[in-house]
């Protein structure tokens, strides 16, 4: 067992160049054919350990203490030149984002065949037949000319694919996979996962599975290490870690996932007077249709998510019912009136009862603004109040998103992601607003944080009664939030009806297909899912039918 | 040495300890001065002596006390203007950036006309029709130089309008003041500092070289443009007369230089840097 043994970490240190240690006694070993799972949120350090093994720190930021040992052999010993022979040759990298990690102006077999023919360890023609070999083996449309295209002839998910392609390009011993799948559609997801987990077992090789999600690491990884403030909670053997996790934070992390998978969205009592009326709404970017004749109502007091991967026009959508979006035809109501297609032609009173929060709480937020300021402007704009009053406003909707009244002096770059997002929460709830439009608020959080959110959310609801149009790709916040779901798809709608219906028996393929790309938190889901796609894509048959 | 937690480079404190003794001789020219500018004390285009330390002019007056009002008259104009300059483009750019596409179209091709034209060659015109004084000088390059400003502005108004947080003051229904004076303005100081002072640069140079032409400040007010000029013949007799003034230009243009490159080496820093750097 012991030459089997390919990596071993020992008291790894890494700090950032202002003082900061971003990862601190960490201990690792993995063995050949070995998939480790890291697990964390944001800032746990798990990017950071997975370059470890490249013996790379990202720019300001450097491996202070520790050994990296890769076959017995402490690289860190290494001068530039024989790093530069063992990045992509002995451990190679796939990065997050494949769109933006391909130079866009070479051809993907170009950037393919880089690595082998750069290190000297084939010929180009060599290197070309087995990119080749690896898109077919990848399942790759045309493998024979798929690397010919320039990245932007190819989908998302098939550049996440030629980049695990080129990182198998020279054959290395150990993959460094930092969060393959995130920035994936469900429906794509599966496909890349199961050609990543195929092709690390073809080859042998052992890998570092970065990811913050358990239903997608459950899949593909042998062991689960969970990493928290640079610092590692705790490691097992996947079942282990999901079925019967020892840290409370483990445990947290599990039950969070497992909350989302289960229940059928919350129950819908009798339906009220109708908020938002979207009637035959079309918007158009020049000759694409991005939403197309999409029709339904939210009431009061309720929640109506719009499910739909990237390029479905959900956000679109969303964007032309607050008016910042003309659509082309159709119209919006709110309560019994019409609403103008612009803000600008939209009053006071419109403006203020459907807010709109943000994905990014980064950017939602004026960084220069203290949040006095930030919540206080819209109280003074919208209740025509000054001085005290509004101090007395800012400090009830702090009170009211959960954050101490102190925050008022605070800028937004002193707050977390989850602050952040709870400030533009209570920035939409100083309107006093009839419905609030939320455009993926939670998929910028961090799991736990995310479940926090969602719960404020709902207790808002409970108490102030508003409805939310919740705008989201994830399905388990659907679940969770959704008492009817608006499904789409390339501008359509495909479904819709209250949450548990469409969840239990889907009315079209789409939804189907997207119900059963969902990741669970098993280790044989993937299997399953496969098997269940194979079978489903074969068709309904005609008895059925 | 650092300032605000970030380690001023060697370059930079070189620009600061420039820009700092310019300021200093500009304030206290007076008392600095061992003559008064007008005052003829020796011979012309005498060496550097006991008495006159740089040596004195092409009548006879002192270079040094020339030298240091001259840069009371060259650097205080030269900020006027760029002051102006900046409030014109900055105002103008954020507008183009912050209303609809008409004002934009309108703002922008008028700017265009007139970046198509060599700004020395427009300024020589305008004199020429209009004369040469200090108020025209100052209205003439702020409003040509600011057409470079307002392309700037106007660039980083753009990328900061497309925000979240600017398009909630919108749909909450601000006026076009709020938005450029408290979401994009505050968001764009750091680079229009450094333009502030590479602008200063350029017309600090441009007054230079109005004057050296004759167009510039008139005589007898000394300032570095004009004595280049008035003690060119010099260097036919060996004299090192108009390189005091020359070399004078150069150093305060490089001081500022070193301090604006500092400056826009911080703004170039990743978006959210000082951000993160609070966690």
């Amino acid at each position: 067992m012991s030459e089997d043994l390919l990596l071993q970490i020992r008291g790894l240190r890494i700090e950032a160049s202002n003082g900061q240690v971003l990862t601190d006694g960490i201990d690792l070993d993995l063995h050949r054919g070995e998939v480790l799972g890291l697990i964390g949120e944001s800032g746990a350090g798990k990017s950071t350990l997975g370059l470890a093994p490249l013996v790379y720190a990202r720019p300001g930021c450097s491996i202070t203490g520790g050994e990296i040992l890769l076959a017995g052999r402490d690289i860190r010993k290494l001068d530039t030149n024989e790093r530069r022979g063992l990045r992509g040759v002995r451990v190679a990298y796939v990065a997050q984002s494949a769109a933006s990690a391909f130079n866009p102006s070479m051809t993907l077999m170009a950037q393919v065949c880089e690595g082998p023919v750069r290190h000297g360890l084939m010929g180009r023609r060599e290197a070309e037949a087995r990119a080749v070999e690896l898109f077919a083996a990848l399942d790759l449309p045309n493998p024979q000319t798929f690397g010919a295209r320039y990245p932007h002839e190819a989908s998302g998910g098939q550049l996440q694919r030629a980049m695990a392609a080129m990182a198998m390009s020279c054959q290395p011993d150990l993959l460094v996979l930092d969060e393959p799948t995130t920035a994936l559609d469900v429906t794509t997801q599966i496909e890349v996962l199961a050609k990543l987990r195929e092709l690390i077992r073809e080859y042998r090789t052992a890998a570092l599975y970065v990811t913050h999600d358990l239903s997608v690491v459950a899949q593909i990884a042998d062991r689960i290490m969970v990493l928290r403030h640079g610092r590692m909670v705790e490691t097992g053997a996947t079942e282990q870690i999901l079925m019967t996790p020892r840290e409370p934070y483990t445990t947290a992390l599990v039950s969070e996932r497992r909350a989302a998978m289960q229940g059928h969205g919350v129950a819908e009592a009798a339906r009220r007077e109708t908020v938002l009326a979207v009637q035959d709404v079309t918007v158009t970017f020049g000759p694409v249709k991005a939403v197309s004749e999409v029709a339904f109502t939210v009431s009061r007091g309720e929640t109506v998510a719009v499910v739909g991967e990237s390029g479905s026009g959900k956000s679109t959508l969303a964007y032309a019912a607050v008016g910042q979006l003309l659509p082309a035809a159709g119209s919006f109501r709110f309560g019994r009136d019409l609403l103008p297609p612009s803000y600008k032609a939209r009053s006071r009173e419109q403006r203020q009862r459907i807010q709109l929060i943000y994905q990014l709480p980064d950017i939602a937020l004026n960084p220069r603004q203290k949040i006095g300021m930030i919540l206080g402007r819209p109280v003074a704009f919208f209740d025509r109040v000054s001085g005290a009053a509004v101090g007395t406003r800012v400090a009830e909707l702090l009170t009211l998103v959960g954050l101490p009244a102190d925050f008022v002096e605070r800028f937004p770059g002193q707050l977390s992601g989850g602050q952040k997002q709870r400030i533009c929460i209570a920035r939409a709830l100083a309107a006093r607003p009839a419905l609030v439009i939320c455009d993926e608020v939670t998929s910028a959080l961090d799991p736990l944080v995310a479940e926090e959110i969602l719960k404020l959310l709902k207790e808002l609801q409970d108490d102030l009664g508003v409805s939310y149009l919740f705008i989201t790709h994830d399905l388990g916040t659907v679940k969770r939030i959704a008492h009817r779901v608006v499904v789409m798809l390339k501008g359509q709608m495909v479904a819709e009806g209250p949450t548990a219906e469409i969840f239990e028996n889907p009315p079209d393929d789409y939804t189907r297909k997207l119900l059963l790309s969902v990741p669970e938190m098993r280790t044989d889901w993937l299997d399953e899912a496969l098997a269940r796609r194979e079978i489903w894509r074969a068709g309904p048959t005609p008895a059925l039918a | 040495m650092t300032i605000a937690g970030r380690r001023v480079p060697f370059t930079a404190c070189i620009g600061g300890v420039i820009v700092l003794l310019t300021v200093v001789m500009i304030l206290f020219a007076p008392w600095i001065a061992p003559y008064q500018q007008t005052k003829i004390v020796g011979g012309v285009w005498d060496p550097p002596n006991a008495h006159t330390w740089l040596g004195t002019d092409s009548i006879g007056r002192d270079m040094l006390s020339r030298l240091i009002y001259g840069g009371r008259t060259s650097v205080s104009i030269a900020l006027i203007a760029t002051f102006f300059t900046m409030v014109i483009g900055v105002g103008l750019g954020f507008l183009a950036a912050s209303t609809n596409k008409v004002v934009d179209n309108i703002l922008s091709r008028i700017v265009d006309i007139l970046l198509a034209m060599p700004i020395l060659i427009f300024g020589l015109m305008v004199f020429a029709v209009l004369g040469t004084s200090i108020p025209i000088m100052i209205a003439t390059i702020s409003i040509l130089e600011s057409t470079r400003v307002f392309r700037l502005a106007r660039a980083v108004a753009m990328s900061i309008t497309v925000m979240d947080y600017v398009q909630v003051a919108r749909l909450r229904g601000e006026g076009v003041g709020w938005i450029i004076l408290r979401e994009v303005l505050p968001n764009a100081v750091p680079p229009l500092v450094a333009e502030f002072g590479l602008r200063f640069c350029f017309t600090f140079l441009f007054i230079a070289s109005l004057s050296f032409l004759g167009l510039g400040i008139q005589p007898p007010a000394a300032d570095w443009g004009s004595m280049v000029h008035d003690n060119a013949q010099a260097i036919s007799f060996g004299g090192y007369a108009p390189l005091y003034p020359a070399a004078a230009i150069a150093i305060v243009t490089i001081g500022v230089n070193l301090i604006v490159d500092w400056l826009l080496s911080i703004h170039a820093m990743p978006a959210g840097a000082s951000a993160g750097a609070e966690v």
